[in-house]
């Protein structure tokens, strides 16, 4: 018999007793070594002195932390059971109530989202942040086209977000391009470049796929890193130009004939003012970006690449080009995460290999996966919490990425399929079809 | 002539999977493939769809020459395939997934043509916003039908249509298949296992074993053809 119980059933106080003992035991077991035993300085040399106080407090906390745990989950379960037995709604009910929570949480995440700024116009740590968020945001609805969408698992995402933030700083410091005119044309550099990734990997599939993704994220930086002459080598790129706002600087003076954003508005001058507008920026980047995919899911194309990631025969029996559906779900991909890249490049003023990082494609994928394959809201929230535990980590210091870790493993345990799995339908039927159909039958 | 398959090869790798089949389907006629597992009818209905390729041979659909042409342009030209083991999109709705396969077709025609699957399987109707993957299987071959349907097609190939299914869905979908025939004037090409039911509701038949047609003849002749009887019906499904 398993020592400790995983019943099914509501256990009774004596299995919890007995539970709970065993659970104080492995922890008194592991905490010998752990609590019980360390070591101190005397006088030059290490000695082992005993905590048992401390090891008794532990076991004893154990002990009655396992048997509430127990507790709250048999109530928990409970009263779900309750709740379903009573309750009479069917799947499509619950799915239009999924669907309503989602929408009010969109505008409430929008709402919030655009008054941020303003509440906290002199906290430049908030903003910062609230901006990084943003950004990687916005890489994950790029890159929730390629994996959520077509089904296309890619690692090296990140190489399009270098090659859009590269792209900007060389036309920009070599060429004199301004922002405006950089960005189009870089979100199309890395477009092409997702191509070029594309076509050789188009036979490829799920795990083959992955490596070769990531084969190429790590083509692109070791690229960066050696290739000094074109892109300054590990010492990247500096004192790229930032964004103005229609031509206005954010600097404290302006160079001749031109004004400053502060002295058009009649402001006096702040740092802060780029930062709020930075920020602006990428909100508004990010919204185009969640209005573009969100209509090309609707589109034929949109369905093609979910139908492309539920089923490549069908697809190829439907008489879909499946290259076709391949190479455009990589080239926008790559072109929205270029664009990310642009913003990134705008706002750091400096970019090196060290910013594209395997990391940061994991992240992006982290965050698409765990905000729920295709979710255009849970890749928001997703963005959100990856971005803040390690914020909010900070007092952890080590521990900070075992926080994470924690939570990523939580987020897995609860919702096995991302934090908003429910899948809005793009099509729904002609009424006039469900009469017609109706007839015929009869 | 709607299919014309002379001396058709393909191979899976080093794997010689069809050696010279000769294959004929007319307007209007049910034809039925049977065989044992492995004897190839699957990779006849995928080269038949150029996937693999046909390594020798000829392809004719039609009137056009359709061996060397792209598997979407196959579907294209008007052949559409039920796959075995289904292929719906599970995470898409039902509606969702009968629109697919109007991919290629006339828009126009998208209402009408989900009225008339409606019409034939009264339950897609009543699953419609449901997702694919939580309808039963029997209702899943029906839906992976109706889907190819959507595309008006000239040329509708049935692959194990029967697999794994309830014998009342068995039945079922023998009955669709007659229908689709003799009301809407459907040519079929059916692939089954289901040797008796499959050569009852054809009106002609060819046997394959290891990449060769051995025996072809009209429904009733296959049937009572002892050869047939011995290696497919008798201690096989009745």
């Amino acid at each position: 018999m398993s020592a400790v119980v995983f019943a099914r059933h509501a256990m009774t106080p004596a299995e919890r007793l007995r539970d709970a003992s065993w659970v104080a035991f492995v922890g008194l077991i592991l905490g010998i070594p752990l609590i019980g035993l360390t070591t101190v300085d005397v006088g030059g040399k290490l000695a082992i002195e005993t905590r048992f106080g401390l090891l008794a407090a532990a076991v004893v906390a154990v002990f009655f932390g396992r048997l509430l745990l127990r507790w709250a989950v048999d109530q928990a379960r409970n009263r779900k059971l309750d709740r379903d037995r009573a309750s009479t709604a069917t799947a499509a009910d619950r799915a239009r109530g999924t669907q309503k929570l989602v929408s009010v949480l969109g505008w409430l995440a929008l709402g919030a989202s655009i008054a941020l700024p303003i509440a906290f116009s002199d906290n430049r740590y908030v903003v910062d942040t609230a901006t990084t968020v943003l950004i990687y945001v916005m890489l994950g609805w790029g890159l929730n086209v390629v994996v959520g969408l077509a089904g296309l698992l890619d690692l090296g995402y990140v190489a399009f977000y270098a090659v859009g933030a590269y792209s900007y700083a060389l036309l920009s410091t070599q060429f004199g391009w301004s922002f405006w005119e950089a960005l189009p044309v870089s979100g199309a550099i890395a477009a092409s470049f997702g191509i070029l990734l594309g076509y050789p990997i188009l036979r490829l599939r799920g795990d083959y796929l992955a490596i070769v993704t990531l084969g190429f994220g790590e083509i692109i930086r070791i690229i960066l890193v050696n290739w000094t002459e074109l892109s300054g080598g590990p010492n990247g790129i500096g004192s790229i130009p930032r964004p103005s706002f229609f031509g206005l600087e954010f600097t404290r003076s302006a160079p001749e004939g031109q004004q400053t954003f502060a002295d058009f508005f009649g402001l006096e001058f702040s740092a802060m003012h780029r930062l709020i507008f930075l920020y602006y920026l990428i909100l508004v980047l990010a919204l185009l970006t969640n209005l573009f995919v969100s209509r090309l899911r609707k589109l034929p194309v949109g369905r093609a690449w979910e139908a492309l990631r539920e089923d490549e025969i069908a697809c190829q029996a439907m008489g879909m080009n499946t290259t076709n559906i391949k190479l455009s779900a990589f080239a926008i991909g790559a072109m929205l995460g270029g664009f990310a890249g642009v913003f990134f490049a705008a706002r750091q003023g400096f970019i090196s290999p060290e910013s594209f990082v395997f990391t940061e494609s994991a992240i992006v994928l982290a965050i698409v996966v765990l905000g729920g394959m295709g979710s255009q809201m849970g890749v928001v929230l997703a963005a959100t919490l990856l971005v803040l535990i390690p914020e909010f980590g900070r007092n952890f210091s080590e521990y900070r990425m075992l926080l994470f870790g924690l939570a990523m493993v939580l987020i897995m345990v609860w919702r096995p399929g991302g934090l908003l799995a429910h899948r809005e339908p793009t099509l729904r039927l002609n009424p006039l079809v469900q009469d017609a159909g109706a007839k015929e039958a009869a | 002539m709607m299919l014309k398959m002379e001396g058709v090869h393909a191979h899976y790798g080093h794997i010689h999977a069809l050696r010279g089949i000769d294959v004929e389907v007319q307007v209007g006629e049910i034809v039925t493939l049977i065989g044992a597992n492995g004897a190839g009818k699957s990779t006849l209905m995928m080269s038949l769809f150029g996937n693999p390729k046909a390594s020798a041979g000829r392809i004719v659909f039609d009137g056009e020459d359709i061996t060397r042409v792209h598997t979407h342009e196959i579907a294209r030209r008007g052949i559409a395939l039920v796959p075995e083991g289904r292929r719906i999109f599970p995470r898409m709705t039902v509606v969702e997934n009968l629109q697919m396969g109007t991919a290629h077709a006339d828009p126009a025609n998208y209402d009408a043509d989900t009225a008339r699957v409606f019409a034939m399987f009264p339950i897609l109707q009543e699953r419609q916003s449901q997702r694919a993957g939580t309808l039963s299987g029997g209702e899943q071959q029906m839906l992976a039908i109706g889907r190819a349907l959507m595309s008006r097609p000239k040329l509708l190939l049935l692959d194990e249509p029967s697999l794994g299914l309830a014998p009342i869905y068995i039945r079922r979908i023998f009955q669709i298949v007659k229908e689709l025939n003799r009301d809407h004037g459907m040519t079929i090409l059916l692939v089954e296992q289901n040797a008796n039911q499959a050569l009852r509701v054809a009106h002609r038949g060819y046997v394959l074993q290891h990449g060769e047609i051995t025996l072809a003849g009209t429904g009733a002749e296959l049937l009572a053809s002892p050869e047939v009887r011995a290696a497919y019906l008798e201690g096989g499904h009745a």
